[in-house]
């Protein structure tokens, strides 16, 4: 919300300039976000009074003025607006004058005649959009006088970011008493002078919420003047801290309320019917608000009704059925206090945000609406005249909050704070922001004004003794923390440790979104199920992700898209599985490989990234996972989003822990994603857990190499083969290399030869070539027995 | 047979043809000529026979120096041209050393990763624990338990995505505050980093970002505490002495409750565009644990009080990598992950 310096001061010496002001409250708890000037720089703008204005003879629509800005000299300005008329205080921008934007005026000839200077709309003074005609002065205005000193120009604009705990600094009058505060400064208490009463006429009101509604003030203004606008102070005001003047009733409701706090309702008289009450919505009750939407209500909203139904939105806005318009002449005017219970949330409910419902349900002081209505009366008076009948003071069930008292006890202040205050300084903040200040046996005691919603608990003194000292008061001491041993596991590969193997590997890590379009994770998991957002920023970010994929290939796609022909890419995150124990967040290792196996370069020659590059930096994260990283499997599976031939799950035990393989061309084709990239994903805390690796003595004699090439039908794998080989091998196979896969000549169609490469070893012996020839015999007619291999030479 | 050739002009002659040899071939030919079994020299050797024995000393032992004269050249000329030989091997297997090296380049680590690991590593050094919670979180855990009842103003701040069932994407990381305290037993010292999200886009806000919360709970964790935590945290982060001021703030969960300002670490406080002309960034909230989030985890707020604080981690890498647009930590554009080794 804005204020001005000026108004500020009318209750409290600001006692410095804006920027200080700015800063002081800002250290006080009340960030100021912009510091403005009121109005635009100008200089030699006076107030002038014409004298005599007549039409311009070659010009229909200029009017030739006598302007006196000093009551003895006579100046000809020639000026084009149509209100313009003798008798009227106008604002003379005198030859030498700079205007805002650095207009300077100079004596000029308008149509053959001389023109000393010009008379200025509001918009050439930069006092808003006005320039339908010419500013008006009000006539207690002298001649002379220096236009920034009789429109207070120089005032500055401070725009307050009050916290929501503190209702009691959404005003002008709260901010500046929050500020005496602070500042030990002296604070004029707020002081409407009551209104007498013109006549007996009221309203009858009831509150059948009583303890929602604790206070309702009425009044009834009869027989207004229509057509009266609001003087320029007003609506100069108003202008400042960004309320647009509509008409005297609201800009004095608006005024009041940005002085004083209390948010107050005008309704039209003549178009209330029977009486108000205060109560309930009805379930299915409907409202057309001063916003001209219609709202649907239930039971959680308080409402003002008359006799035909809802007149306003208690504490959120008003309704369009009594609103007062130009030709409103009886006017009911309202300040009522509305619990923040009754208030809270409703509004966001509706989707609105308005100034009222933003204080009721901060808080607003429940001694507020009689001040409000004295202060609105006396400038409906002045403004619009009428005859105010009497206030009416209606009551529902009393705030408890007027009664608390709450307490801060010495030892509590110090072990908060880490420093001690000195006694003499609590006393005389919690004296100036409470009331009734005790002493206690171990410390103090004070009642919460009633404009304090915040101040319960002792915690919440503890706060007001830090925020008004300063928080530049309270020293930095380091803590002397309990000395705890941290972790050092080597049960799992540290995350830390996989990132940088797969950035050592040439993949780039990215973060995605952990909600995904489901146009994309759909086809690619077209079984799963994922949850949905209810209020998803848009549909393409909806579902939550079952899968690390759709995110990455969407991030793949536009790098292609962005010429970046070779992708590599991977994330560190959680997907989102709904299955039948409920939601599980699973952190995922996934990644998405693109493009050419080697960045180009001179020396390497330009072939795809296929499975086995991707699946070498897969084996180089589990070599990560100490004294267990060979038990992880691949084998062969479906999955529907993968190349049904290339796609590999990924086994540790008897737990799948991943997949890798190459994305469905079919889905490549759909995400335009070009060449077919290969993918994976891994459970972490499935694939990288790990033990402690155990030492195995290293062998004294020397090993033994033999290769085998057998050929076999292209369905056998080579884990098969090596299953296989170990079992005849068994005791001193220490190794098994596959140094070559051939198809091609020599080999029938369908088979193909696999050149195996036998490290033999014992750890008690050397073994004799015999021992070798023994062993590669019993492994050649095992695998002929199980594969029918044959011996390639 | 013609008269042996005089042993002083063989010598001359010899040293003469080791000289002319061009490679180490014809050297051994003139090795072979000399030296060999066959060889002048040996030829002159065999010659001393025909002497008188007291002339064969002195004859053998001018034959000898002849020889020994002839092998050292015969050397001196091996080293040479082996000198030479290497030289031109070398000469012809020199390579341009400025074509770049060859196989994978190096990826590249998300900067907001890089900046969490960085504040990860700070406070683990500092003794904090480092906690994680899920991100589908529950009302309770996200609001009610941090004292942010239903139709409080403060949810307004928290623009929340909600699941049909009521859950919700946790907000804040400020949850796992609650988790830990309702698991742990005081003191404590945790951090939590991870995704949080908000139903907010523009160009200042993305629907997902990272937070860092922390928090210490101990009998006597005091505000001075954690303005000493805080100061020691920004001046490791940004690697600098920094000014900081705590400005009274309001957060539901925290009372006193502070956000914390730095001195522009752009303008070292001068006043620039991405301070706004103030001089001061604010780069996080923190406060003393409201008492009735500890009694919400459980913990007696009578014995133990303490801190907690809440960073966003795209805010301290934006200010530390001079990142100006939050949304490129999301669009994972490899022109901007490079820059980030």
């Amino acid at each position: 919300m804005k204020i001005t310096q000026h108004w500020l001061e009318e209750f409290t010496p600001a006692g410095a300039t804006a920027a200080e002001l700015a800063a002081q409250l800002t250290l006080a708890g009340l960030e100021v976000e912009s510091i403005t000037p009121a109005a635009p720089m100008c200089s030699g703008v006076v107030v002038g009074e014409v004298l005599s204005c007549a039409r311009h003879p070659q010009a229909e629509r200029l009017s030739v003025c006598e302007v006196t800005t000093d009551g003895a000299d006579r100046l000809q300005i020639v000026c084009g607006a149509s209100n313009v008329r003798a008798g009227l205080r106008v604002a003379v921008a005198e030859v030498g004058a700079r205007l805002p934007g650095g207009v300077a005026i100079e004596r000029a000839r308008l149509r053959g005649l001389e023109s000393q200077g010009m008379l200025c709309s509001a918009r050439e003074l930069g006092l808003g959009a006005e320039h339908d005609g010419i500013l008006e002065l009000p006539p207690r205005f002298a001649p002379g006088m220096d236009l920034r000193a009789a429109l207070d120009l120089d005032d500055m604009v401070l725009e307050v970011n009050a916290t929501p705990n503190r209702g009691d600094c959404m005003s002008v009058f709260g901010i500046a008493r929050d500020h005496a505060a602070a500042r030990r400064h002296e604070f004029l208490r707020y002081a409407a002078p009551p209104v007498a009463a013109a006549h007996a006429e009221g309203f009858p009101v009831e509150i059948a919420a009583p303890r929602d509604c604790t206070v309702f003030a009425g009044r009834l203004f009869r027989g207004i003047r229509g057509g009266a606008v609001s003087p320029l102070w007003l609506r100069e005001r108003l202008r400042r801290i960004g309320i647009n003047s509509i008409s005297p009733v609201v800009d004095v409701t608006n005024y009041v309320m940005a002085e004083l706090g209390q948010p107050m309702h005008a309704y039209d008289r003549t178009r209330l019917v029977g009486r108000l009450v205060v109560r309930s919505a009805a379930a299915g009750e409907r409202i057309v608000l001063l916003d001209d939407k219609e709202y649907a209500l239930d039971p959680e909203f308080l409402v003002v009704a008359d006799d035909e139904g809802p007149v306003g939105l208690a504490g959120i806005m008003g309704g369009r059925r009594t609103a007062i318009d130009d030709r409103t002449v009886d006017v009911y005017l309202e300040a009522a206090h509305f619990t923040p219970q009754a208030v809270a949330g409703r509004a966001r409910r509706l989707g609105l945000f308005t100034d009222a419902a933003q204080r009721f349900e901060r808080g607003v002081d429940p001694g507020l609406p009689l001040e409000a209505i004295e202060r609105a009366s006396a400038l409906l008076l002045e403004i619009c005249g009428g005859e105010p009948g009497a206030v009416q003071m209606h009551r529902g069930t009393p705030a408890a909050a007027s009664a608390r008292r709450v307490s801060l006890r010495r030892s509590r202040l110090a072990r908060a704070l880490g420093t001690t205050v000195p006694d003499e300084a609590v006393r005389e903040l919690l004296g100036a922001i409470g009331e009734e200040l005790e002493e206690t046996a171990d410390g103090w005691s004070v009642a919460a004004p009633a404009h304090r919603f915040d101040l319960a608990i002792e915690a919440d003194l503890v706060e007001e003794v830090a925020r008004l000292r300063g928080f530049d008061s309270i020293p930095e001491s380091p803590a002397f923390a309990p000395q705890r041993p941290g972790g050092a596991t080597e049960s799992e590969a540290a995350p830390e440790r996989l990132l940088t193997a797969m950035i050592d590997r040439g993949y780039h890590e990215a973060i995605t979104y952990s909600f995904v379009d489901p146009a994309w994770q759909t086809p690619l998991f077209p079984d799963a199920e994922s949850l949905v957002l209810a209020n998803p920023i848009s549909a393409d970010m909806s579902a939550m992700r079952v899968s690390l994929w759709p995110g990455l290939l969407r991030a793949c796609r536009e790098n292609l898209r962005r010429q970046q022909p070779r992708v590599r890419l991977f994330e560190l995150g959680r997907r989102f599985v709904v299955g039948d124990e409920g939601l599980r967040e699973v952190e995922t290792l996934a990644g998405v490989a693109c493009g050419a196996r080697w960045p180009e370069q001179w020396s390497a020659p330009r072939e795809g990234v296929d499975f086995y590059d991707v699946k070498a930096d897969i084996e180089a994260l589990f070599a990560l996972t100490v004294g267990t990283g060979h038990d992880v499997r691949f084998e062969a599976a479906e999955l529907s989003c993968l190349h049904p031939g290339r796609t590999a799950r990924l086994w540790r035990g008897d737990q799948a822990i991943g997949w890798l393989g190459e994305l469905h061309p079919r889905l490549a084709k759909a995400f335009d994603i070009s060449p077919a990239p290969v993918i994976f994903d891994i459970n972490v805390a499935l694939g990288f857990s790990s033990k402690p690796m155990l030492y195995k003595k290293i062998s004294k004699f020397p090993s033994v190499r033999r290769d085998l090439a057998i050929v076999v039908d292209e369905n056998v794998s080579l884990a098969e083969l090596r299953e296989n080989v170990t079992v005849s091998a068994s005791g001193v196979l220490s190794d098994l290399l596959v140094f070559d896969v051939y198809r091609g000549p020599g080999i029938e169609s369908g088979r193909k030869s696999v050149a195996l490469g036998l490290i033999l070893q014992d750890s008690s012996r050397t073994l004799t070539d015999i021992d070798a020839d023994a062993v590669t015999t019993a492994v050649v007619a095992r695998l002929r027995d199980v594969f029918s291999a044959t011996i390639r030479d | 047979m013609a008269a042996p050739e005089p042993l002083s002009s063989l010598v001359g002659r010899a040293l003469e043809d080791v000289a002319a040899s061009a490679d180490l071939a014809a050297l051994d030919e003139v090795r072979v000529r000399l030296l060999g079994k066959k060889g002048l020299l040996t030829e002159q050797l065999k010659g001393l026979g025909a002497l008188r024995a007291d002339e064969r000393p002195a004859a053998g032992q001018k034959i000898n120096d002849a020889k020994a004269a002839i092998q050292a050249a015969l050397e001196a000329r091996r080293d040479a041209l082996e000198q030479e030989a290497l030289s031109a091997a070398l000469a012809r297997g020199s390579i341009d050393v400025t074509l770049p090296g060859r196989g994978q380049h190096p990826g590249t680590m998300h900067p907001v990763t890089r900046t969490r690991l960085r504040i990860e590593r700070i406070f683990t050094q500092a003794g904090f624990q480092v906690a994680a919670g899920p991100e589908v979180e529950d009302d309770f855990h996200n609001f009610e338990a941090l004292n942010i009842p239903a139709n409080h103003p403060a949810r307004a701040m928290h623009d929340t995505f909600y699941f049909p069932d009521g859950r919700l994407l946790r907000t804040h990381t400020s949850p796992v505050q609650i988790r830990a305290m309702q698991i742990q037993k005081p003191p404590l010292a945790v951090i939590a980093p991870g995704r949080v999200y908000r139903c907010d886009s523009d160009m200042t806000h993305t629907p997902m970002f990272h937070q860092v919360e922390g928090f210490v709970v101990g009998e006597s964790v005091s505000f001075a505490n954690l303005k000493a935590m805080l100061h020691g945290f920004v001046e490791r982060f940004f690697e600098r002495s920094l000014g900081m001021r705590l400005r009274p703030s309001y957060f539901p969960f925290t009372e006193p409750s502070a956000e914390v300002d730095i001195e522009c670490v752009f303008c070292h406080g001068a006043g620039c565009r991405v301070c706004k002309h103030t001089g001061w960034l604010e780069i996080l909230g923190c406060g003393m644990i409201h008492p009735n989030v500890l009694a919400a985890a459980g913990i007696d707020g009578e014995r133990w009080q303490g801190y907690a604080f809440g960073m966003g981690i795209e805010r301290l890498a934006m200010l530390r990598y001079g990142v100006d647009d939050l949304r490129l930590f999301f669009e994972n554009d490899l022109q901007f992950l490079k820059q980030f080794p």
